[in-house]
């Protein structure tokens, strides 16, 4: 049977700031030392990032570029670890948030929204911090979004784990018809193409931020000659039993529904993958080809070829996926995804499916590129405006702008998920299913005795030598049922690692 | 419609829904109301919208990033 589909979500925001120098690296560093000196006693003392186990160049395939085109670590940057176990960091020239390991795509969906709004928060104690610096009125502003409009991206990247033992090119083949034809309900919608050549005319409006730079079918970089399937092979976890599938396909998010379904629908796909239990019927001949014309043609008709020579569109191959997993939630049931979420997560594709096939208009409260599209379209039309004229590129970008003052995805109609006290409380509050309660719980009681912390251990300082490193090599291990009890009868780091055995 | 008729013999269905299309379908009423929805936000963007498009559009730049 499928493991448990442990899973989370990396953003990597836009950033800019206005009336002050403009440089997003420092913005960025500013941003993250402004949420921490605001939000902890430490000022700008943060716990640190332990790189020791970080080997972002093996590839999955099972060799490693580590002296070729071994991708940057950049460890001089600016690295935070919140009481919510997430990691809040600068990537390159963007802030990011990797959000703690979660167990179901409604967790994922939780603490996406509990990212959003420590961004909005940074937002407000950065701005406080340059108008006392400069004096003036220098707003930085940061957007959830994945290109700008120039051909410039970064990424939104879904982590999933997956049993070892799962050949990899099995993965590769048969995730890759959901990575293709998944955007038609979790696009986030884009004004105009950033494809060479191709003009506003041509495409107008297109259902991906991404599609436009995809090159490759496979592969390990991330930022150049983009592939659909990323084989970096990091698990951050123990590698005999686990790897981690690092998806960077995807778009940001604004709706909290495409949130959940593209974390909901590609966690199922996988479990199906895991068990062998989907099979090759669905493999599309020109995946890159493939995605572009999918994301270039909103009216949803244009067909594809399968390998098997048949001719499909998008949506009916996605009718085929979830055919085969209402067949696997029969014969293996979905305890790898969550039943109650799974069974949630059927039902909602069925029903987005059905709704994109009748008039895709109708999932304007769930999908983002149609969401954002009635506010384009809408707008053109009232102000006689030519396709991608820069009024519309600026609704386009200002969908994704955090600020609640001026985004305009918050005022789009979209259906919520999440309470916004649930949305609260896991800005601080650790996920309870997943090692990140762990890390959450040990970084908000003992900061003082951590030193360094990274995804798979934390390293504390209890006043003797040497430092003590406490592995957490399973990402189900250290949940609240494991050790709630235990972090709640130490008082202090040296009374947890007595009881761990390890002190 | 043909299309629609041709699309709902899919597989992968598991409730038979086909009739729910002429109950969904807005009536003059509900497309009403779903017009001034729309108007209601359109009024909305007009106040928000950053002032000079064009500028704001244009400096916008980001470094790539992942």
């Amino acid at each position: 049977m499928a493991i448990a589909k442990v899973c989370g979500i990396e953003t990597e925001y836009g950033i800019v700031v206005r009336g002050a120098d403009n440089n997003p690296v420092s913005a960025s560093s500013l941003l993250i030392n402004a949420y921490v000196a605001a939000t902890t006693s430490r000022g700008d003392g943060r716990v640190g990032w332990d790189f020791d186990d970080e080997q972002p160049a093996n590839d999955a395939r099972g060799f490693s570029l580590a002296d070729v085109v071994a991708p940057e670590i950049e460890t001089n940057l600016v690295n935070a670890v919140l009481t919510n176990g997430a990691r809040f960091y600068v990537d390159h020239a963007h802030p990011e948030i990797s959000t703690p390991e979660v167990s179901t795509a409604l967790e994922a969906v939780r603490w996406d929204r509990a990212a959003d709004e420590i961004i909005r928060r940074s937002m407000v104690h950065a701005n406080a911090r340059l108008a006392q610096q400069t004096g003036g009125q220098p707003q930085v502003t940061i957007y959830k979004n994945n290109s700008d409009g120039k051909g410039n991206s970064y990424g939104c990247h879904e982590n999933y784990l997956m049993a070892r033992e799962v050949p990899f090119g099995r993965i590769v083949a048969q995730i890759t018809p959901h990575f293709v034809t998944r955007q038609i309900f979790c696009g986030a919608g884009k004004v105009g193409s950033e494809l060479a050549g191709v003009s506003t005319d041509e495409v107008p409006y297109q259902l991906s931020q991404r599609a436009d730079f995809f090159e490759e079918e496979v592969g390990l970089e991330t930022t150049l000659k983009r592939p659909i399937v990323n084989t970096r092979d990091e698990p951050h976890c123990d590698p005999q039993r686990f790897r981690r599938l690092h998806v960077i396909v995807g778009d940001a998010n604004m709706s909290e529904v495409a949130t959940y379904l593209k974390v909901g629908t590609t966690a199922i796909v996988l479990a199906m993958i895991e068990d062998d239990a989907l099979g090759e019927d669905w493999l599309v001949a020109h995946p890159v080809a493939a995605i572009r014309q999918i994301s270039h043609d909103p009216s949803l008709r244009r067909t594809m070829s399968l390998r098997a020579g048949r001719r499909v569109t998008a949506l009916e191959l996605q009718w085929g996926l979830l055919e085969r997993a209402r067949k696997y939630e029969q014969s293996h049931g979905l305890a790898a995804v969550g039943e109650d979420v799974g069974r949630d997560v059927l039902r909602r594709w069925e029903q987005v499916l059905t709704m994109l096939e009748r008039d895709p208009a109708e999932a304007a409260s769930w999908v983002d590129w149609i969401a954002k599209r009635r506010l384009v379209e809408g707008y053109a039309d009232r102000h006689r405006l030519a396709p991608g004229a820069a009024a519309l590129k600026a609704i386009d970008l200002q969908y994704h702008d955090l600020r609640a003052a001026k985004g305009l995805a918050s005022r789009a109609g979209l259906d919520r998920l999440i309470d916004e006290a649930d949305v609260v409380t896991a800005i601080t509050e650790p996920p309870t299913t997943t090692r990140a309660y762990f890390r959450g719980r040990c970084l908000a009681k003992y900061a003082d005795a951590i030193v360094a912390t990274n995804w798979d251990s934390i390293v504390f300082d209890i006043g003797r030598e040497p430092l003590r490193r406490v592995p957490m090599m399973d990402p189900l291990r250290g949940t609240a049922e494991h050790v709630a009890r235990l972090i709640d009868e130490s008082d202090r780091a040296v009374d947890l690692l007595r009881a761990l055995g390890a002190g | 419609m043909a299309e629609r008729t041709q699309k709902s013999k899919q597989t992968g269905r598991t409730t038979e829904s086909d009739e729910v299309v002429d109950t969904t379908t807005p009536t003059s009423e509900s497309g009403e109301k779903l017009k001034a929805e729309l108007d209601d936000l359109l009024d909305e963007i007009d106040e928000v919208l950053e002032t000079n498009a064009e500028d704001f559009v244009k400096s916008y730049v980001q470094k790539g990033g992942e």
